[in-house]
This record gives structure tokens, C-alpha cells and sequence, in this order.
């Protein structure tokens, strides 16, 4: 258990493991897809042809905006080379299925239909199309464990898109909240603000949406502010969810609009700035 | 007393059955309060065959637990393994107890195992910090008799020769 712990020599064990037991997991899962797929074959054609008049208005909205930016994308592009810095390749986006079986009732954790065979990798990040969910765990050959961000054990650095101000957003156990740490008491923090990856950690890209804060409060004696947020992504509802590829970009990542000095100096590796809570609130 | 090898295949498919039933989805509200399926079907095997199914099974079949679970490798595999010993050297007494007193002797058990659970994820440190972690112990008591009866089917149709 301390070796499980402590290194990740065991992975290879674990991978095996859990390469047997998958058979049993897809067995468990089956039957639940198979009766959400009977309840499907019974929807009625007026819902289908509302559902399919709705997705046909959004899909025609969304490629009227995906034109804007893929003009908007040609011009960042040309805006940074400008600037000498890297160039951001395009990202490489998967669906990938939940499998409908459950882990430990106190971790937040998802086993998903994809694995090693898909290039999954460890530290993946997991989005959806409301917001960021979570990273990839452990994988297996054909399936993979994600942790999402409401757990206990996991921090994701964010910063507010309203002021730029930096911190890290831990899970607390509860799918439908989240804790902003270590934010100074003087900060201008307020309800509604929305929280977006800083992609400071070096595993999520910057500017996904994560979560909108709901509750600040000023304990009295505390040094720091007591921030409750709500993830944007259903955590413990979605079905699907979107594995993003970013190894061979991370390198190109440099926060945009954080602060003036880091734009002077855009090509300061993002990781080694501490993903922390200094004083830089100023819009 | 000669030591009899093997585990019976009904034994295997309860087993089976078992670590299924372990990660079937239920709801959210429920979940905590999930019985201890494997530790149960353990308790039963390992008490209706002693030289059969023992530390070792309960061994393995904990890893299993584990990688289903997601948990820390060998934290369901020992406490499983402890109890089963404990079952092992108890086994001529808890056969002749009627069933609500193997209740609680379940009962205890499966709190010895959710303690073993409990201690592991103490110094890796995220315990469960909620009261609810404790309720398999009253659910999976309730269930035993339905365990017992069924088990006790299965082996006197299939395995009435085995010892």
C-alpha cells in the first residue's frame, strides 16, 4: 500500500489488474446502456423533430461564430509570430463514454471507455462542452480513471476572468461545490465572477471556463477570503465527455491577459510561476 | 484431517457476483450506504469451507475489490484478508449460532473491516470525513440472512460432496 502510495512502480500491476477486471466492469455496464437505449427507441417523432429543429438553429449559430473564429484564430496566430512567440498548434478533441459503474463513494472519480490503444496518457485533462471536468488518472488498455475536480485531492489553478486575479480551486468532496484557496482578504473578489483555467499548472490549456463563484465570505481573524464556487460542468450528470491532447502544445502556452509583466516576458515557462495568490489583482 | 484444494466454480461465480454488485450504479444518496457484497460472500464461503477459501482468496479477491474501486492497491485486500482469518479461527462456533446472532457477529466484522479500510486512508490522507461512512455495517448485518439462505441453497444443490 506504501509502495501504491508513494511511487508509481505498481501502475504496471494496477494496469494489469484492472485489465482483468475490465470485462466485469463493461458487463455491469451493459445492461444500464441497454435500458437507456430501449427508453430512447420509445421517444416519440415530435420529439425528435423539436429535438432536431433545436439542433439544427444551434448547430447554424455555431458555425456563423466558429467562422468569426477561425478569422480570429488566423489573426492571433499572426499576432504571435509577430511577437516571435510559439504558435498554438490546433488541439486534438475526443468523445469518450462513461462507463455506469461506481467507485468509492467518498472519491469523485470517473471510469471512462477509452484507454492506453486510444493514446489516453495520465494527466489528461477532461472537459465537456460547459466546462472543465477533470483530469485523467490512471489508464488501462482500454479504459481510464479521471479524477474530477470536486475531489478532495485535487487543485486546479484558476484565475477570475472579471479581474485576472490568480488562484487554486479545490474539490471538496461535493460534485456541486467547489473552495477558491488562499485568496487575500483585500482581493476584489464577488459573487458571479467566472473562474477560467490560468493554465499555470502545465496540464490544462489556459481559458477553459471551470466554475462560477457563488458565495464570498470575510471570516473574521482569517487571513484569507473564504470563496465557495460552482462548477459550470455537471460533474456528477454527463454521460460524455471530451478528452482535450495538449503534450505537444503546452510548450507554446503562455497566459495572455494575467499581468503586464508576464507579457513582456511571454516565453517564461508557465510552470514554474507559483500558481498561488500574489498580489495581482489589478485588472 | 486431510486438506481439501480448489475453489468450487459456484464459489468463484459468487464471488463474481459479488465484486459486480460492488460497483453496480445506484443513486448518488444511496451509495454510502452500500453493503459490503464481497466481504459478506467471504464470510459465508470461508465459514462453509475453511480449508478451501481462505486468506489467500480473500487476498486476491481484495485486489480485485481495489483496482474496481479505484482505491489504494491491497487497502480492501488486507482488512478482507484479516477478517477472513478471524472467520477461519471462529468458524466451528459461528455455524451453530442461529442467524441474528451471526448477525452480529457480521456485523462486527464488516465495522473491523471498514476500520481497516479507514486507517490507510487516514495517512494517505483524505478519510472520509462523513458519519455515513460507517452505515454498510447496519446494511450488510440486514443482509446477511438473505446471503446465508442463498448461499446455503447454493451449496446443498451443487456442492453437498465437498467439504
Amino acid at each position: 500500500m506504501a509502495l501504491d502510495h508513494r511511487v508509481n512502480e505498481l501502475q504496471f500491476v494496477r494496469g494489469a489488474l484492472a485489465t482483468v477486471t475490465y470485462p466485469l466492469q463493461v458487463a455491469v455496464d451493459a445492461p444500464v446502456r441497454a435500458v437507456t437505449r430501449v427508453f430512447e427507441s420509445f421517444t416519440s417523432r415530435e420529439d425528435l423533430i423539436t429535438e432536431n429543429r433545436i439542433l439544427r438553429s444551434e448547430n447554424a449559430e455555431l458555425r456563423a461564430r466558429q467562422l468569426r473564429f477561425e478569422a480570429l484564430q488566423l489573426e492571433n496566430d499572426r499576432l504571435r509570430a509577430l511577437l516571435n512567440t510559439a504558435q498554438q498548434a490546433e488541439e486534438r478533441v475526443e468523445i469518450t463514454k462513461l462507463l455506469a459503474v461506481d467507485l468509492d463513494p467518498f472519491r469523485q472519480q470517473i471510469v471512462l471507455n477509452k484507454g492506453r490503444t486510444d493514446d489516453v496518457y495520465a494527466g489528461q485533462p477532461v472537459i465537456n462542452a460547459d466546462g472543465v471536468i477533470g483530469q485523467v488518472l490512471s489508464t488501462r488498455l482500454t479504459s481510464s480513471v479521471a479524477l474530477l475536480i470536486s475531489d478532495p485531492s485535487h487543485a486546479l489553478p484558476v484565475l477570475s476572468a472579471r479581474t485576472g486575479l490568480r488562484g487554486l480551486v479545490v474539490g471538496t468532496g461535493n460534485p456541486q461545490r467547489l473552495e477558491m484557496r488562499h485568496v487575500p482578504l483585500q482581493e476584489d473578489v464577488e459573487p458571479g465572477d467566472l473562474l477560467l483555467t490560468s493554465g499555470l499548472g502545465g496540464r490544462f490549456p489556459a481559458d477553459y471556463p471551470v466554475a462560477r463563484v457563488t458565495s464570498v465570505e470575510r471570516p473574521q481573524g482569517q487571513p484569507f477570503l473564504s470563496i465557495e464556487a460552482e462548477p459550470l460542468a455537471a460533474l456528477d450528470r454527463s454521460r460524455e465527455v471530451l478528452l482535450l491532447w495538449t503534450e505537444d502544445i503546452m510548450s507554446g502556452i503562455a497566459p495572455l491577459d494575467v499581468d503586464e509583466e508576464m507579457e513582456t516576458t511571454p516565453d517564461a515557462p508557465a510552470a514554474e510561476q507559483e500558481p498561488d495568490d500574489e498580489a495581482t489583482g489589478t485588472p | 484431517m486431510t486438506r481439501a484444494i480448489g475453489i468450487p466454480w459456484p464459489v468463484a461465480l459468487t464471488l463474481l457476483a459479488a465484486l459486480a454488485l460492488a460497483i453496480v450504479p445506484i443513486p448518488e444518496t444511496l451509495r454510502p450506504a452500500r453493503p459490503e457484497w464481497l466481504a459478506l460472500v467471504l464470510i459465508y464461503w470461508a465459514m462453509a469451507f475453511p480449508t478451501r477459501i481462505g486468506i489467500l482468496t480473500a487476498f486476491v479477491a481484495g485486489l480485485l475489490l481495489d483496482t474496481l474501486m479505484g482505491q489504494l492497491l491491497g487497502q480492501n485486500a488486507i482488512a478482507l484478508a484479516v477478517i477472513t482469518y478471524i472467520v477461519l479461527q471462529v468458524h466451528p462456533r459461528l455455524r451453530v449460532y442461529p442467524v441474528w446472532q451471526q448477525m452480529i457477529v457480521v456485523a462486527t466484522l464488516i465495522a473491523l473491516f471498514k476500520l481497516l479500510a479507514l486507517w490507510p486512508q487516514g495517512i494517505t490522507g483524505f478519510p472520509p470525513d462523513s458519519i455515513r461512512y460507517w452505515s454498510p455495517v447496519i446494511t450488510s448485518a440486514l443482509l446477511w440472512p438473505l446471503i446465508f439462505f442463498l448461499l446455503r441453497d447454493v451449496r446443498r444443490r451443487w456442492l453437498l460432496h465437498l467439504t
